[in-house]
């Protein structure tokens, strides 16, 4: 335990980096980083981490980035960072762990995840994706939607129905699906923006062995709550200085446009400000709860924030923008692995936000979990349960 | 970087301020003393004061105090909101910030010592920025003039009270200070007009000096205030939340209706942001970041208490909008609180300059909107 202080992780870095090149070969130094236990410090010893307080993270980071050295590109892997790599740490065996983890880390295997389907989006229980138990394995069939980063993915992590026969909930279990596995067809599924981050994934008798199996035969829904429970708080989890988000962008360009400015526009620009200096503060707090142990279900009301403000002020910016604001910059379809927010046109900003209060939980589907989860309030009459 | 959380000495501090207000300040006596036209507790600020020494929190341990800080104020005026306590503790750590910032050391031992009530005496929607009153010094040492709508005096305390040229302390028991009740929106926090004629005066701090002091305790008045803002709002939350689950309308709980449901959700999202803004600006109440954070938390805050008071009358039903239900006592506080201090408007507007955000017609960002009103 005498290692698990800020001082005592710089040191460990700093042991690290006396035996291993950062301008080196970058999968290997990645690879031993992860076995040093340095890659997720919380993870306990062999799986990638210390045992250390999950805090501590970012003192490992940074005392790694300020070395120079090569860190896993974790833009290019979100889901597999995100969601599948705490999944796996709570529910996967032993083996599964060895085999998954350090690839997984070091991003040289991509994930994906193949959870909604066409008639199964906020109702995510209700998927209709069939695995079927065959000899010492199981086969699947059905059709994925909104995959981000199949096209590049290595592996999947899988939710199919086991057991049409028992209660929706029930009648699920979690896989890992091989990507590169023959009957799985991945398809671009391009978006308003005009460029496609996510496929559609048909699966077509796909073999999956048992070994690949998450928990028990029909624990899937429970396991895929933690999936999401990360999924949530992943989602604007950067702490980001004051205007270091959209809002950052209409203030500049109100402060380098007078020519556009109207009394009314001025009004709204000060409203978005507050609000999002507020959303940023309680971000922050969430932050430091989290980093003195009492996590709490403040993540939702962030995700929530984000969405609206992202909306409301990419809204505001191409209407401040007035003539401007009719042009786009290109309508080509991308294969994009992470919206570029910041980088493009402000009608790609207020076209993209509005996928912001629908991808991970709809707002509305948000709204009535923190009313029953963190308020307490008695759930809705169901017929589906 | 900020800290946003409550440490375990201010949650320890919370803990006896709640145990004193739920056995001496339950809503059914503060609603009967609104009723007999005497919401003023002076037994309930004196148990206060001697049993958490509450005024003399902010004061340094040289002039007789306690030397904690703002963080601490606020977590007793989360309190203080959540029980719409009629008592000046607010007006006194206003009145604390000022003597602070002069240096008053004989009156700051006074007040730490819980001898001597005090208020600053301007109007309570005035705003850190807003010219000062009209009261005017002379002849000799005394004061003339009106100040109307001020909260938290107490009849035998000190008047502190800002002219164009100084800072004066005044004794509001002299015959010439002529002192009038208000009947106020908010009952629970009493309101009085003030004359003064040639009234008996001490100068405490001249010129720039009192300048900075008034207004350094306007701007600790608006952060601060913020976090009492949150008290109300909690409650509004908390006390609906209980009602619309044990409610029953056809047939099942009203608080199973998505209706109610997302109006909660969305108020629980605010109050979370809320939070953090008031404890930001509880921290930096009284530094280099005060003017923004007081702009920002009056410009978030204030809207959300009301939303949540509004709400709350609102999930309520009819019983929501009767005398006998206290929803409305935490209404008028937080509607009277949304002005106190200066709108959120009014807060907007400072911020349109703090920031560099200027009105139409102003490239320079020199002159903003809020220096024409």
């Amino acid at each position: 335990m005498s290692d698990h202080t800020a001082d005592g992780l710089r040191g460990l870095v700093a042991a690290f980096l006396r035996t291993h090149d950062p301008s080196g070969d970058r999968t290997g130094f990645l690879r031993a980083r992860f076995d040093a236990g340095l890659a997720w410090v919380h993870h306990p010893p062999g799986r990638g981490g210390l045992g250390a307080p999950p805090h501590l993270q970012a003192v490992v980071d940074d005392a790694f980035a300020e070395a120079g050295a090569p860190d896993n590109q974790p833009r290019r892997n979100s889901i597999g960072l995100g969601m599948a790599a705490p999944t796996l740490l709570r529910h996967a065996s032993e083996a599964q762990c060895r085999r998954w983890l350090r690839p997984l880390w070091t991003g040289e295997e991509v994930w994906c995840q193949l959870f909604s389907e066409p008639d199964a989006g906020s109702d995510l229980a209700s998927l209709r994706t069939r695995a079927v138990p065959d000899g010492d394995g199981w086969v699947v069939d059905g059709q994925k939607v909104w995959t981000s980063l199949a096209h590049e993915a290595r592996w999947a992590i899988l939710l199919a129905r086991t057991d049409p026969a028992a209660p929706k909930h029930h009648g699920l279990t979690y896989f890992v699906c091989d990507m590169a596995a023959p009957g799985v067809q991945v398809r671009p599924l391009r978006q308003a923006t005009g460029e496609a981050e996510f496929n559609e994934v048909f699966l077509t008798g796909v073999r999956i062995p048992d070994t690949h199996r998450i928990g028990e035969v029909g624990h899937g829904w429970r396991i895929a709550r933690t999936t999401l429970m990360n999924e949530r708080v992943a989602i604007g989890g950067r702490p980001l200085p004051r205007e270091g988000g959209m809002v950052g962008v209409l203030a500049r360009l109100w402060r380098e446009r007078p020519d556009l400015r109207t009394g009314g526009l001025h009004e709204e620009v000060l409203h978005a400000w507050v609000r999002a200096e507020a959303a940023r503060l309680a971000a922050l707090r969430l932050r430091q709860l989290v980093a003195a142990g009492q996590p709490g279900p403040e993540g939702s009301a962030v995700k929530l924030s984000f969405a609206e403000l992202s909306q409301r002020i990419s809204g505001l910016e191409v209407e401040l923008r007035g003539a401007e604001g009719l042009r786009h910059d290109d309508w080509t379809m991308r294969r994009p692995v992470a919206p570029d927010l910041l980088g493009r046109t402000a009608t790609y900003r207020y076209l993209r936000a509005r996928g912001n209060s629908i991808e991970g939980g709809t707002s509305e589907i948000l709204r009535t979990i923190i009313a029953e989860r963190v308020l307490g309030l008695p759930a809705e009459p169901r017929v589906d349960r | 970087m900020t800290d946003l959380l409550y440490d375990s000495d201010e949650e320890a501090l919370r803990g006896s301020v709640r145990a004193l207000l739920t056995t001496h300040a339950p809503w059914q006596r503060i609603l009967a003393a609104v009723d007999a036209d005497a919401p003023y507790d002076a037994e309930l600020w004196r148990r206060l004061v001697d049993q958490t020494g509450v005024t003399g929190l902010v004061v340094p341990a040289e002039h007789g105090g306690a030397g904690a800080g703002f963080r601490e104020v606020a977590v007793v005026l989360e309190e203080l909101g959540r029980a719409v306590a009629p008592v000046p503790f607010l007006g006194t750590v206003v009145a604390t910030r000022a003597l602070l910032a002069c240096g008053e050391s004989t009156l700051l031992r006074q007040v730490a010592a819980a001898e001597r009530d005090v208020a600053l005496a301007v109007g309570l929607a005035t705003a850190p920025d807003a010219a000062p009153g009209a009261v005017t010094a002379g002849p000799g040492p005394t004061l003339s003039g009106r100040v109307a709508g001020v909260a938290d005096t107490a009849p035998r305390g000190l008047l502190l009270v800002p002219t164009g040229d100084g800072l004066y302390a005044v004794d509001a028991a002299d015959p010439a200070v002529r002192t009038t009740p208000v009947v106020s929106l908010d009952a629970t926090r009493p309101l009085v007009d003030i004359e003064f004629t040639a009234a008996p005066a001490r100068r405490v701090a001249a010129g720039e000096v009192a300048a900075t002091a008034v207004r350094a305790a306007l701007t600790a008045g608006a952060a601060l205030l913020a976090s009492e803002q949150v008290g109300v709002a909690q409650w509004c939350l908390d006390t609906t939340v209980d009602y619309v689950r044990q409610r029953r309308q056809f047939g099942r709980p009203v608080g199973s209706f998505q209706a109610v449901k997302h109006r909660l959700a969305d108020l629980w999202v605010e109050l979370t942001e809320a939070r953090a803004v008031a404890r930001y600006a509880a921290a930096n109440a009284a530094g280099s970041e005060a003017s923004l954070a007081a702009a920002l938390a009056q410009a978030y805050c204030g809207p959300v208490a009301v939303r949540a008071a509004e709400v709350c009358v609102q999930l309520h039903g009819g019983l929501g909008f009767t005398w006998e239900h206290p929803a409305h006592l935490y209404l008028k506080r937080a509607k009277s609180a949304a002005i106190a201090f200066g709108t959120a408007d009014r807060h907007r507007a400072a911020l349109a300059r703090l920031v560099d955000l200027p009105g139409p017609g102003t490239a320079d960002g020199v002159t903003s909107r809020c220096t024409d009103r």
